[in-house]
């Protein structure tokens, strides 16, 4: 009965076969809902995104945040933002909506050979 | 690289999206939330990364029984600390998961009906306070094997939890290791203890990589698709290899008359493990199994309150916000 036991995740064997993951049918009391955090590590850097949370309000997600994310001085300043309120492109890197930067080399300072000699370019 | 089975029940599945996903994972870069993925690894994913969260939440009450009882104000500091790393992984593995599609209520639900389970070494007893040190060596120790390869899993989310995660558990071990040290400095009765501990968590520890590779048929296909980096085997040789000379350092005896180097493999041999006894732990029959779910959904309905006053108060703010501008 081991054989559907594996390692996979980090503290030892767990059940591999016969493990519901689908949500289950019918009414699930809604959780508190999703926010996505931000954090700046130090002044002079840009926030950036760390992971999510629930929490039933913004100023409660920037305690959690605090909490879960800065247990180890990691930032001197959270953003939390509401995960429904995020409006993304496609997930699809090679979409043609990236397609207007594809076909520009102009606009790197390789695309331009000078002699050698040229000083300070 | 190993074929994936196709799942027949996937509508969109064409040709071109699979074949994205197999040349994503074959040239070791990261699948991402958004991505288009086969069912079966969205599946195996949330299953995985699921009951690894369970496990990091069941895994604050082996341990969390002896806050109450730490002999100093700096032991409690310490596994204070190291229990709020514990509830910590478990919410950046459920957020991770939630990446995926599912819901961090439905999983608890799951957990809490016995659906998903976590790993079977926090169904042992913790008896002794030198189990606190016992714990962060040994479980912790494995739990790193484990985790370390996991920060390049094929799925960004789950890489990235990982990376943050392992740092911590860093910290974990050798707190562990300091703990045992420092008993094993001081009387007969202390040392005694740390090796009573070291008996009876050795082989639990082991158990942790799960059955024997020729028993453990879904390895391979995880690790066709870098959601798994080492076999069961692989993860446990590792592990004994890097335990032995830390034994000898702390003084205690591993409980294992076969455990020897050979020079010939450049390993150490050990023992078998009784997998008898790892099937009636993870069959529902271990020393604790009862007591853990009893405490997590005791925790969980203890406090349904603060979950509901927290929205309702979040709703009358949102509504007076509406009411005054």
């Amino acid at each position: 009965m081991t054989a559907g036991w594996t390692a996979e995740g980090g503290h030892g064997a767990v059940p591999t076969d016969g493990v519901p993951v689908e949500p289950a049918p019918g009414p699930v009391r809604a959780d508190w809902p999703l926010w996505e955090v931000f954090l700046r590590g130090r002044r002079g850097l840009n926030h950036v995104h760390v992971g999510s949370l629930h929490a039933a309000d913004a100023e409660l997600a920037l305690h959690h945040a605090r909490d879960l994310y800065t247990r180890r001085n990691e930032a001197v300043s959270i953003w939390v933002v509401p995960a429904a309120a995020i409006t993304a492109s496609s997930p699809d890197e090679r979409d043609p909506f990236f397609a207007p930067s594809g076909d520009k080399a102009y606009r790197h300072p390789t695309f331009y050979r000078l002699p050698e000699d040229v000083p300070h370019l | 690289m190993t074929a994936v089975t196709p799942t027949p029940a996937d509508p969109v599945e064409t040709g071109t999206l699979r074949d994205r996903f197999e040349e994503t994972v074959a040239r070791d870069r990261r699948v991402e939330p958004r991505d288009w993925m086969p069912e079966e690894y969205r599946r195996t994913l949330i299953r995985q990364v699921a009951q690894h969260a369970h496990s990091e939440i069941i895994g604050m009450q082996p341990e969390g029984a002896w806050i109450t009882r730490a002999p100093s104000l700096r032991r409690k500091s310490i596994l204070l600390a190291k229990v709020q790393d514990e509830a910590g992984h478990g919410l950046y593995l459920y957020a991770a998961a939630e990446t995926l599609g599912a819901d961090r209520a439905d999983l608890t639900a799951k957990l809490l009906a016995g659906q998903q389970k976590y790993s079977s070494i926090f169904n042992y007893p913790t008896p002794s306070y030198a189990d606190v040190g016992t714990i962060g060596w040994l479980v912790d120790g494995a739990a790193i094997c484990n985790q370390v390869p996991l920060c390049r899993s094929s799925y960004g989310p789950y890489a990235r939890a990982m990376v943050r995660i392992c740092k911590e558990e860093s910290f974990h071990q050798r707190q562990g290791y300091e703990l045992l040290l420092t008993l094993m400095a001081g009387t007969d009765a202390q040392r005694a203890m740390v090796q009573e501990s070291v008996d009876r968590f050795w082989w639990p520890a082991l158990m942790m990589f799960g059955p024997p590779d020729d028993r453990s048929p879904n390895s391979a296909r995880s690790m066709a698709w870098g959601v798994k980096r080492h076999t069961n085997d692989e993860l446990r040789q590792r592990f004994v290899d890097m335990t032995v000379p830390q034994a000898e350092r702390l003084g205690v005896t591993l409980p294992d008359p076969e455990l020897r180097w050979n020079a010939e493999r450049g390993h150490h041999d050990f023992g078998a493990v009784d997998w008898a006894e790892f099937a009636e732990v993870v069959a529902g029959r271990g020393p604790c199994n009862a007591e853990r779910l009893a405490r997590r959904r005791a925790a969980h309905d203890e406090g349904a309150w603060v979950r509901e006053a927290a929205t309702a108060y979040a709703a009358g703010q949102a509504a007076a916000a509406a009411v005054s501008p």
